[in-house]
């Protein structure tokens, strides 16, 4: 039952009820971990108390490595060693514009491309799961117990296949996850909190492998984006790999050995973080045929070859200004995120076009994980001072549907604050009709071959009329995590043909279902104790929530509700004293049932005490 | 928990009228989505969330349409019985078609030549006209004046509107 959530603040749940909540950047390059501790938001380091874990995975001889164990790897067996996974989550490999970037031994597969390791072949959900199972452990180890609830942030301008992709593999590993949270969200909510900002703030993420760009509202504890922007594939990766290029023509080398290139790649990354700092970087290696290379580079030369890099990223910054109604000087602050925001020629662009030097003042390493480990404290219930704030978030990407021609019907607009339900009406073109498929499709432009796919199904079962007669209500709905479904309903005739699609992206259900056994199979998770852990913390909730509801609001209650939601109390309390998961699930879904109406006119008191009350006084100037 | 059959005037509880004060607008939107936005029921149960979830997306729907001038107008004449968009007599005046024909063709030729400074000057203008029309609503509707016979303004608006967000689109393809 959701009452606990509208209990008033001061009302204190007790101190069992504190939950171990944790907010996960999982990053191209670097993930984190970090939680909040004491009312402050910390990123959780490792024994040796490094805050970063590389999203490097190794499927070595000797089992599962990750993070700097796997990085120690990277050129020596750079076929098993899989980095920058996530510019491969929800994508095909006709997506990716230029798959010999990679050393890896690709396997085509519907919806989402796999490599072959020699632990098999390996989805990149799977292979993020492996990093978010580093990230887990290390959590549990620090907080002392199961994680209870999880945000992972994605890439604002990630589109439908790779958010459902990321869930997927947070679930894969074992997460419960709360909520997926944009990048660049996160990051102005711990700026924003931090510094009491007031005003429009532009948030300039620029990490490994995706470019965001979004423009928030910040006002009175609501953080509101009006606009985002990006590149799902444009970040420090691409930097790294215009040093690559450069070096081979500079140093006139031939082609290369997988092991030579990533030699040379992690090379080339080591000198354009060292131009940050320094006037030149010398790059040296000794190849695996016993050559050495040599090459100085400049930061002239390495402004020079990545200056298109630095301009594409500008393009989405005045979309998004374009679509926020914004000019470049309403904006107040610049918020630099992302490793590769460090360089000059970025913070020099972006300081010309907002005409002001951009906020530097904070880490942008950690500052994304920690915006969300507060996100994830506040959806998980723990109660802070100052914890009195709204998220409105939006889509980054139209969302539409393929009508004759092959032309896009939009439906929902990007930059729509979510969560979003929008429907509308088609109809058939032939008489007799009875079938009608359904192409759901993201993106802005006109032709459905220039958007992604999400998923396509087929509503069958209408009534054969003539054409044009049928009416076929398509409805899109959003969810706060930017996940869309969609559903069908032939509406002249009263015949319910519905069908809701959840797009998965070549993951089908079942097959997530073989990976989640075969993880619990080889992690020697007694599944049972789990289960029934999960329960009791859930049947305690639950117990605490009605408690508090009935304290606070029991005359909206009758006699007899009154009787049969005690029973239902006295029945969990039997279960919770017990063994058995299942009995006490059903007990539990029992209390819901019993208590939903009542919860429905709490809502409802609040929402009107929301709208006649002190809070609207609060709120408005 | 939210009722669903009260309109969007009511949901926010502002007055039905045109002129619409956009700082109760803003901060009605904002207690309303403190109540129910799915933030606050992430650890409640399926239809607790769900529910939460179809409220967050009514309240966001109805800002939505409050805070357009265009939509808003529209809403407005619907909830009175006046269709303003139907497809059936979309007529607008001779000379406001002729005029803005004009501003379009001007626009794709500005376009043709990559001048944002020309998109930008006839994307305001039309901007400024629909800012009169507005202003003529407010003062018709909410004067006691019938909504049949606001119908061709609210459709002129309609058409300014689009065109605003068309040389808009033109501007941002020269980005």
């Amino acid at each position: 039952m959701a009452l606990l959530q509208i209990s008033e603040p001061g009302e204190a749940p007790a101190p069992h009820a504190w939950k171990r909540a944790i907010g996960i950047d999982l990053g191209t390059t670097n993930s984190l971990v970090a939680t909040v501790r004491h009312g402050l938001a910390v990123v959780l380091p490792d024994n040796e108390g490094r805050p970063l874990v590389p999203s490097i995975v190794r499927y070595g001889k000797e089992g599962v490595t990750t993070g700097y164990d796997a990085m120690a790897k990277q050129a020596s067996d750079p076929q098993n060693t899989i980095v920058s996974v996530k510019r491969l989550m929800g994508r095909g490999l006709s997506d990716l514009d230029d798959d010999r970037r990679f050393p890896y031994r690709f396997v085509d597969a519907p919806g989402m491309v796999r490599i072959a390791t020699r632990s098999g072949v390996k989805s990149p959900v799977e292979i993020s799961a492996d990093i978010l199972r580093a990230l887990r452990a290390r959590a549990e180890s620090s907080l002392g117990g199961a994680i209870d609830g999880a945000v992972v942030t994605v890439p604002a301008y990630f589109d439908d296949a790779q958010r459902q992709a990321t869930k997927d593999a947070a679930k894969l590993a074992g997460l419960p996850i709360l909520r997926l949270l944009n990048e660049p969200t996160a990051a102005a909510i711990a700026y924003g909190l931090d510094n009491a900002s007031e005003g429009v703030y532009a948030v300039y993420d620029l990490g490994g492998g995706t470019f965001d760009i979004s423009i928030l509202r910040l006002s009175r504890g609501v953080f509101e984006v009006l606009a985002t922007n990006g590149d799902a594939a444009l970040g420090g990766d691409d930097f790294d790999h215009r040093v690559f290029c450069w070096l081979i023509e500079a140093a006139k080398l031939p082609p290369l050995s997988p092991s030579d290139a990533r030699l040379l790649l992690v090379k080339a990354r080591e000198a354009k973080e060292n131009l940050s700092d320094h006037d030149d970087a010398i790059v040296a290696a000794t190849l695996s045929d016993g050559s050495k290379v040599s090459v100085t580079l400049t930061r002239a030369t390495f402004t020079e070859i990545t200056a298109n890099l630095v301009n594409k990223a500008m393009q989405p910054v005045k979309r998004a200004l374009r679509d926020a109604k914004m000019a470049p000087e309403d904006v107040k602050g610049v918020v630099l995120v992302g490793g590769a925001t460090r360089m000059p020629q970025i913070r020099r662009a972006v300081g010309a076009f907002f005409g002001q030097p951009p906020l530097t003042n904070l880490n942008p390493d950690e500052v994304v994980a920690l915006g969300a480990a507060i996100q994830a404290n506040k959806l998980a219930g723990n109660r802070e001072r100052n914890d009195d704030w709204l998220l409105l978030d939006v889509i980054p990407l139209s969302l539409g549907l393929e009508t004759m021609g092959g032309l896009t019907e939009k439906i929902v607009a990007r930059n729509s604050t979510i969560p979003v339900s929008r429907a509308q009406e088609f109809t058939t073109y032939k008489d007799g009709q009875t079938a009608m498929a359904i192409h759901v499709v993201q993106g802005e432009r006109e032709r459905v071959s220039d958007c992604r796919s999400l998923a396509r199904f087929e509503l069958r079962g209408i009534p054969p009329m003539v054409a044009g007669a049928a009416r076929i209500r398509v409805a899109f709905d959003v969810d706060a995590d930017g996940l869309l479904e969609v559903s069908a309903r032939e509406q002249t005739t009263g015949v319910q043909a519905a069908i809701t699609v959840k797009p998965s992206y070549g993951l089908s259900d079942t097959e997530i279902a073989r990976m989640l056994k075969e993880s619990f199979a080889h992690a020697a998770d007694d599944m049972q104790a789990r289960a029934l852990g999960e329960a009791q913390v859930e049947a305690d909730r639950i117990v605490d929530a009605t408690r508090t509801a009935l304290a606070a609001d029991g005359e909206l209650v009758d006699a007899g509700e009154r009787a049969t939601i005690d029973a239902a109390l006295a029945d969990l309390a039997a279960k919770r004293a017990g063994d058995d998961h299942l009995a006490l699930r059903a007990a539990v879904e029992t209390l819901n049932r019993v208590t939903s109406e009542f919860a429905g006119r709490r809502m409802d008191r609040n929402v009107s005490r929301a709208l006649t009350g002190k809070r609207i006084d609060a709120l408005s100037e | 928990m939210l009722d669903f059959s009260r309109n969007h005037f009511d949901l926010f509880g502002l007055p039905m009228r045109y002129g619409v004060d956009p700082a109760a607008l803003d901060a009605a939107y904002r207690a309303l989505q403190t109540e129910v936005h799915p933030d606050r029921f992430a650890g409640a149960n399926d239809a607790d969330k769900r529910l939460a979830l179809q409220a967050s997306a009514r309240v966001n729907e109805a800002y939505r349409a409050l805070k357009d001038p265009v939509q808003r107008a529209q809403y407005l004449l619907s909830l009175n019985g006046v269709d303003a968009v139907g497809e059936t007599d979309t007529q607008l005046p001779l000379d406001f078609l002729e005029r803005q024909l004009e501003r379009r063709e001007e626009a794709s030729e500005a376009l043709a030549d990559a001048d944002e400074r020309t998109l930008s000057s006839l994307r305001q203008a039309v901007l400024a006209d629909a800012r009169e029309i507005e202003d003529r609503l407010a003062r018709e509707l909410d004067g006691g004046g019938d909504y049949v016979s606001a119908r061709p303004l609210v459709r002129e608006l309609t058409f300014l509107a689009k065109l605003a967000d068309d040389i808009d689109g033109m501007a941002g393809s020269l980005d």
